[in-house]
């Protein structure tokens, strides 16, 4: 919950500039988008996600190091993602 | 997978942590305190300490937002979700963290309606779903989360939700390191800074840690390479006499933080007098509530909360793990009475807690060195 997770953006929605689709480790949702106003991530940015509100972007690299830092978790990463599948953000 | 052998080299770890002991005084004993969960658990997990020098000891801070919640605010939250027409939701890290009478789980086994979220934006929408029950959501967390409550109540204001509200249990993490610093019981050299709560408050307010109190401050990164880096930064004001704010985790956290989150937080929430955290007891101006503003979004004045304090259980140690005064495995009931899935204390309820994260890697740390780092 305190450990953010990275996603991939996706698609935004044309009508909803709030939010955006992310691909979180093959897990396709939407996000909020909003605390990232100041400078909106596109398609293909990578973001770091906090409880359904990306927080800041971050490169391809970074993301790669705080997926598997996440996946050495287990438990606690699988359970965010379960979470995050049943998660019906609009 | 090249990027992740780059934060994870063992050759670089072995001349970071070289680099490290040739900066330790003879005779001098150096002790850093990393705030953040996520750190100890990349602490453990590689094994970190047998890279250091002995003379070099981490001490784990009070940054897991679910182990600092005390039992009282537990069972005031119980107390609210009892009520006949009242969806309680929350993360699923707050699920197992015991109160008086059983956690969240064993209130929904017999029969409460809580519900797990993994947004306060799908409370929201139980919310919008269910207009004839009032939604209430516990919001816990440090800054990292603070923001998406935030947006949640503005969310709410300005689609005129009548049945949503926030039972606020968020936390600042700097008013505790404030306490940590003020208590005779532990004397630290030094700071390793959070990294995702400084991607939203930045690094300014840290300031003070080294102005006022004379202790290098360096905001790290998740990865075990981060993690040597930072304190080799640390040891390398020290070794100057130096004492300022350094970010070692330049690819995520700006200087300035977030300014939108923290307008959002500023607009509808404010600081409390004083809140209790578990083991460090109150602290003053360390937690948000709701803004009056924002009143008819606020739980406590919505419902009767009892708000009565709940000593810990005797045996639990938490406090003192907490506060960096105990290692986990110095607890009594550590991995005896108390194991993560049966908690006693929240250390071990949480993966970012401390205690949870030893017992899951501490007692492998050595051979997962090896394991874990590739050349």
């Amino acid at each position: 919950m305190c450990l953010g997770i990275p996603g991939e953006v996706v698609e935004l929605v044309a009508d909803q500039p709030d939010l955006a689709k992310v691909d979180v480790s093959g897990v396709r949702r939407m996000i909020n988008i909003g605390l990232l106003a100041d400078d909106p991530p596109k398609p293909g940015e990578w973001v770091l996600i906090h409880v359904g509100f990306a927080l800041s972007k971050i490169d391809e690299d970074e993301a790669a190091a705080a997926l598997e830092f996440l996946e050495g978790i287990g438990q606690a990463y699988e359970d965010e993602l379960a979470a995050l599948q049943e998660s019906m953000i609009e | 997978m090249k990027f992740v052998d780059e934060f994870r080299n063992a050759d670089q770890a072995h001349a970071l942590a070289a680099k490290i002991a040739s900066l330790c005084e003879p005779g001098r004993h150096y002790k850093f305190m990393e705030v953040c969960g996520g750190h100890t658990h990349t602490i453990y997990k590689h094994g970190l300490e047998d890279y250091l020098p002995e003379s070099v000891e981490l001490v784990h801070g009070p940054g897991c937002p679910v182990c600092v919640i005390p039992m009282g605010r537990v069972d005031d939250a119980m107390h609210l979700a009892a009520e006949p027409d009242v969806i309680m939701t929350s993360f699923g890290d707050m699920m197992r963290v015991p109160g008086s009478n059983g956690s969240f789980f064993d209130a929904k086994a017999s029969g409460t309606d809580i519900r797990m979220v993994y947004s306060p934006l799908d409370s929201l929408k139980i919310a919008r779903a269910n207009p004839g029950r009032r939604v209430v959501f516990m919001a816990i967390g440090f800054e990292t989360t603070a923001p998406s409550t935030a947006m949640t109540v503005l969310r709410a204001a300005a689609e005129g939700l009548t049945n949503f509200s926030v039972f606020c249990n968020h936390v600042t993490i700097v008013p505790a390191i404030k306490a940590i610093l003020d208590s005779p019981d532990l004397r630290l050299d030094g700071f390793i800074g959070p990294g995702h709560v400084s991607t939203v408050i930045g690094c300014r307010p840290y300031e003070f840690i080294a102005a006022d109190y004379g202790k290098p401050v360096v905001v790290a990164g998740f990865e075990p390479l981060d993690i040597l880096q930072s304190i080799y930064m640390l040891m390398l004001q020290l070794s100057r006499g130096q004492a300022t704010v350094e970010n070692q985790y330049t690819r995520v956290v700006p200087w300035d933080g977030n300014l939108v989150a923290l307008r959002a937080i500023g607009q509808t929430m404010e600081l409390r007098p004083y809140f209790e955290w578990r083991g460090l007891g109150f602290i003053s101006h360390s937690a948000l509530r709701m803004r009056p503003e924002y009143a008819q979004y606020d739980a406590e004045l919505l419902f009767k909360v009892p708000g009565v304090r709940v000593a810990d259980p005797k045996a639990c140690q938490c406090g003192e793990v907490l506060k960096g005064v105990l290692k986990p495995w110095e607890c009594k009931v550590f991995g005896t009475a108390c194991t993560p899935e049966t908690p006693i204390g929240t250390c071990m309820v949480s993966p970012e807690g401390a205690c949870a994260a030893y017992y899951n890697f501490g007692r492998l740390s050595r051979q997962r060195v090896k394991e874990v780092t590739r050349s």
